[in-house]
């Protein structure tokens, strides 16, 4: 803590006129974010390695190639992808000190964010209902694991947001709500990422073959 | 009502050993609510320590803890050695025997080791820095309840349930529903998820807290070594425990949600597992040796008398094994016929790893050559390490060569080499450092008369109990039988090995009577600095104030307080004037996080997951409601601090 101290590498330069990295609590936590989000990384990556090592491993049961539904996929992408877009135009709201234009983006955000949760769920339903559950085969076990890991992070982000826009709206802009604001985006972008990795190893592969 | 008898004597585990367990924890516990309640200490205890955020509060606990859970595995230990002192022996049974080895080795790595290193790494890292605390204080704390009641939750199997009985490494297919139903390994999973949530916590912590918070001046390379060894240890820790968490929550669907992971049917691959595993267990066992590494570092500089030997040869060395540990996890199982290839590759990286860790034996030689040495008791257990980590390290060399592997494997030999590095390198590390540190944590130092019974007991017990077992293995006893024949030659260096270890079980005691009677007569540490040490945490007064320092110190040189004393300084300049100090409050919410992750965890173990799911909500509303608090911190005035200075003598 002990926000006054002035310590050696606290502040670079680049950073010094964001509100998020204004005080040094502001730039501990971010920086500590980062390397959450570095382990959270290596825990997908093992969940992907899983997915590698079992994907053909169907037992009998449906395969990715039969299950796999392309409009869906392709819609679930396209909305996080935008999502992940409109969160940036909040970040550049927030930096341009426009609350109001900064919380309407986060809210289409967020809609934008359970629309992609509500596709997922209607997707894992419609498997599950064709027999194919998690414990019907082993690339089923690895496939719901991690596209599930996925949608759960995806759930929570969206609470997470929902909670930093009430903030917002309390206590308007302050290095503290920035702060929050920016790490939430973090992470919301760091899913997309993830998401991209998905769409590519599972949905993609998965259909080509 | 037969239902519930029933229900109740599968959930209550009944046997001699666990009426003995229940009733020592029924009497320890009221004897702890009556001392709680009869002096009136509930409220010192939760405003004290179960609320604290202070980094030296939080150390202190997980050191207790540590060596509570010492205790509790060392007692395993000892039930195993009297079960193979003699062949054919009934003592305990071969399924007594399958759980008390799990419970064994799961306590003393991840309940015993990873508390103590945690307890060293918070005393000591942001006194070492110049910080007034760690970079997450109210995280800190969550890391430790949740260690705290991960711990509590596999211990509680021993009474409740049934312990988990697969082995510490819970191997599938035999940790798997079909053969090991019940909620033995589940106590394994879950106690393990829980904690491991809060190790990461604290590897990100720390490492936030080095690098931004060093006191102005300290360069990385100004750091003290006890605190780069802290550094490659979190670099470790979280590229690592991601690995353990999905291992583990891979398994615990397989078992409550029929997945297929490692299943024998189903298309699941067991192998998996045991990769996922040791990509975590192989950084893991760098994870408590690297902290260990550093505190020799300390203490064999203090206690020549001289600089530490090739400083940025230890640096290189301690991250050139951080980030090599990655690349052997395969040694483990060798067996598994990934090829001559992988297996090559996998041989030649471990042997890699003698290299950069032969470096710092010699640097702690060439530290203490032509030094001004002082037997002192951290210094004892420092040049025990030694020829330990010597022995155990070239074992460790013959245990790589892979063809050699197939005939050590899971054998005696294997276990002797890792005691000899674990015990030797790490448990004799940590207490180094207890002895080292205590008088920075409370004031006074340990008395040596039992300290140095503990010490020899403890190191001639060491090498009664584990030498036998080299031969042992080469003789083709393997690791987790629980009885043997008589006529293979085993019984005579059976019945060694257990005398030494208890021997070593003696030393123990002498350890925790010399603390004891270390309590009663105190010698109490008036300067701050009784060793007449080198690094910043030997500048501040025995214990140090709540705030550390009072002014943050500027930092010109690697040894910053032995160049200070050479200037003629007893104390920290205090020419400046003083500053009110941000310091953050104390909070309940980790203990209760704590708390609710029980519940939760204590849900899922027996499949009731109406409790796991209001635990598990409990922890969301938790994690809420400390987002909304923005009160989470004060200042301390001037005047305050003033007057606490005074109290240590000094302005």
């Amino acid at each position: 803590m002990a926000v006054d101290v002035d310590h050696s590498v606290v502040k670079s330069a680049d950073h010094g006129t964001m509100l998020e990295y204004s005080t040094e609590d502001g730039a501990l936590k971010i920086l500590g974010f980062w390397f959450f989000l570095a382990q959270d990384m290596i825990l997908f990556a093992c969940l992907f390695a899983t997915y590698l090592i079992l994907h053909n491993r169907t037992a009998g049961g449906p395969s990715a190639m039969q299950l796999f539904d392309v409009p869906g996929f392709a819609a679930e992408t396209f909305i996080l992808l935008t999502s992940s877009f409109t969160y940036g135009i909040a970040t550049f709201q927030m930096r341009n000190n426009r609350l109001k234009s900064m919380l309407i983006w986060m809210g289409i955000t967020v809609l934008l964010g359970l629309s992609f949760v509500s596709l997922e769920l209607k997707e894992f339903i419609t498997y599950v209902l064709q027999g194919a559950t998690i414990s019907r085969s082993a690339f089923l076990s690895a496939f719901f694991t991690l596209v599930g890991t996925h949608g759960l992070h995806v759930t929570l982000g969206i609470f997470w947001m929902i909670s930093v826009m009430i903030q917002l709206v309390k206590r308007g802009l302050t290095p503290v709500t920035a702060r929050k604001a920016f790490i939430v985006g973090l992470y919301w972008h760091f899913l997309d990422v993830i998401w991209v990795f998905i769409f590519t190893v599972v949905y993609l592969t998965g259909v080509m073959k | 009502m037969g239902g519930v008898k029933q229900f109740l004597s599968h959930f209550f585990v009944t046997g001699p050993f666990e009426i003995g367990g229940d009733v020592s924890i029924g009497l320890v516990s009221l004897a702890i609510l009556f001392v709680l309640t009869r002096y009136k200490l509930w409220g010192w205890l939760w405003r004290n320590w179960l609320t604290s955020v202070d980094h030296k509060k939080i150390g202190i606990m997980y050191m207790l803890a540590a060596l509570l859970m010492l205790f509790r595995g060392g007692v395993d230990a000892l039930m195993i050695r009297t079960q193979l002192a003699l062949p054919n022996s009934q003592f305990l049974g071969a399924e007594h025997y399958d759980q008390i080895f799990t419970t064994h080795g799961t306590i003393m790595i991840l309940f015993m080791a990873m508390p103590f290193i945690f307890a060293m790494m918070n005393i000591v890292v942001p006194l070492q820095l110049g910080a007034r605390d760690v970079a997450f204080p109210y995280l800190n704390a969550i890391s430790f309840w949740l260690f705290f009641f991960g711990a509590m939750l596999l211990n509680i199997s021993f009474v409740i349930g049934g312990s988990p009985d697969a082995g510490w490494v819970n191997y599938p297919p035999l940790a798997e529903l079909q053969f090991s139903p019940g909620p033995g390994d589940n106590f394994y999973l879950l106690s393990i998820l829980i904690s491991g949530i809060g190790s990461v916590a604290t590897g990100i912590n720390f490492l936030v807290t080095i690098l931004k918070m060093r006191a102005p001046g300290m360069s990385l390379m100004k750091m003290p070594m006890f605190s780069w060894a802290v550094f490659a240890t979190c670099i470790d820790i979280i590229f690592a425990f991601p690995a353990l968490t999905i291992a583990l929550g891979l398994e615990f669907a397989d078992r409550i949600l029929g997945a297929h992971f490692f299943t024998l049917n189903g298309g699941g691959n067991p192998m998996m597992y045991v990769n996922l595993f040791w990509m975590w267990g192989h950084p893991e066992v760098y994870i408590v040796i690297l902290p260990a590494f550093g505190i020799y570092s300390e203490v064999v500089a203090t206690f020549s008398r001289k600089r530490l030997f090739g400083y940025t040869a230890m640096v290189t060395s301690l991250l050139l094994i951080a980030i090599a540990s990655y690349f052997v996890w395969l040694h483990h199982f060798f067996t598994m016929g990934a090829g001559a290839d992988v297996n090559t590759f996998f041989a030649i990286a471990s042997m890699f790893i003698a290299i950069p860790t032969g470096v710092k034996i010699f640097n702690w030689l060439f530290t203490m050559f032509r030094g001004r040495i002082r037997m002192t008791i951290p210094m004892m257990w420092v040049i025990a390490f030694i020829p330990n980590f010597v022995i155990g390290g070239s074992t460790g060399v013959m245990l790589a060569a892979a063809p050699a592997d197939y005939q050590y494997h899971n054998s005696y030999f294997l276990v002797a080499h890792f005691h000899q590095v674990l015990i030797g390198g790490v448990v004799y590390g940590m207490l180094a450092g207890m002895y080292y540190w205590w008088p920075k944590m409370f004031g006074f130092i340990l008395e040596e008369r039992f300290a140095k019974w503990g010490f020899w007991l403890f190191n001639i017990g060491f090498y009664v109990c584990f030498m036998p077992q080299y031969p042992l293995g080469l003789m083709g006893m393997t690791r987790r039988m629980y009885t043997y024949p008589a006529g293979l030659g085993w019984s005579s260096l059976n019945m060694i090995s257990t005398v030494g270890a208890f021997v070593m079980g003696i030393g123990f005691i002498f350890i925790v009577l010399n603390i004891v009677s270390s309590i009663r007569h105190p010698v109490k540490d008036t300067t701050g600095d009784p060793w007449d040490a080198r690094t910043l945490e030997w500048s501040l007064p025995s214990p140090a104030p709540h705030y550390n320092f009072a002014r943050i110190p500027v930092i010109d040189s690697r040894d910053q307080w032995w160049e200070m004393k050479q200037k003629g300084m007893t104390k920290p300049d205090d020419s400046t004037p003083l500053a009110p100090i941000h310091m953050p409050k104390n909070s309940g919410k980790p203990f209760i996080m704590g708390v609710l992750f029980f519940i939760a965890g204590f849900g899922f173990v027996f499949n009731w997951y109406v409790l796991a799911g209001l635990g598990l909500l409990g922890v969301v509303i938790t994690l809420f409601a400390r987002s909304f608090d923005y009160d989470t911190d004060y200042y301390i005035p001037v005047d305050e601090v003033k007057h606490s200075e005074a109290a240590f003598g000094r302005s």
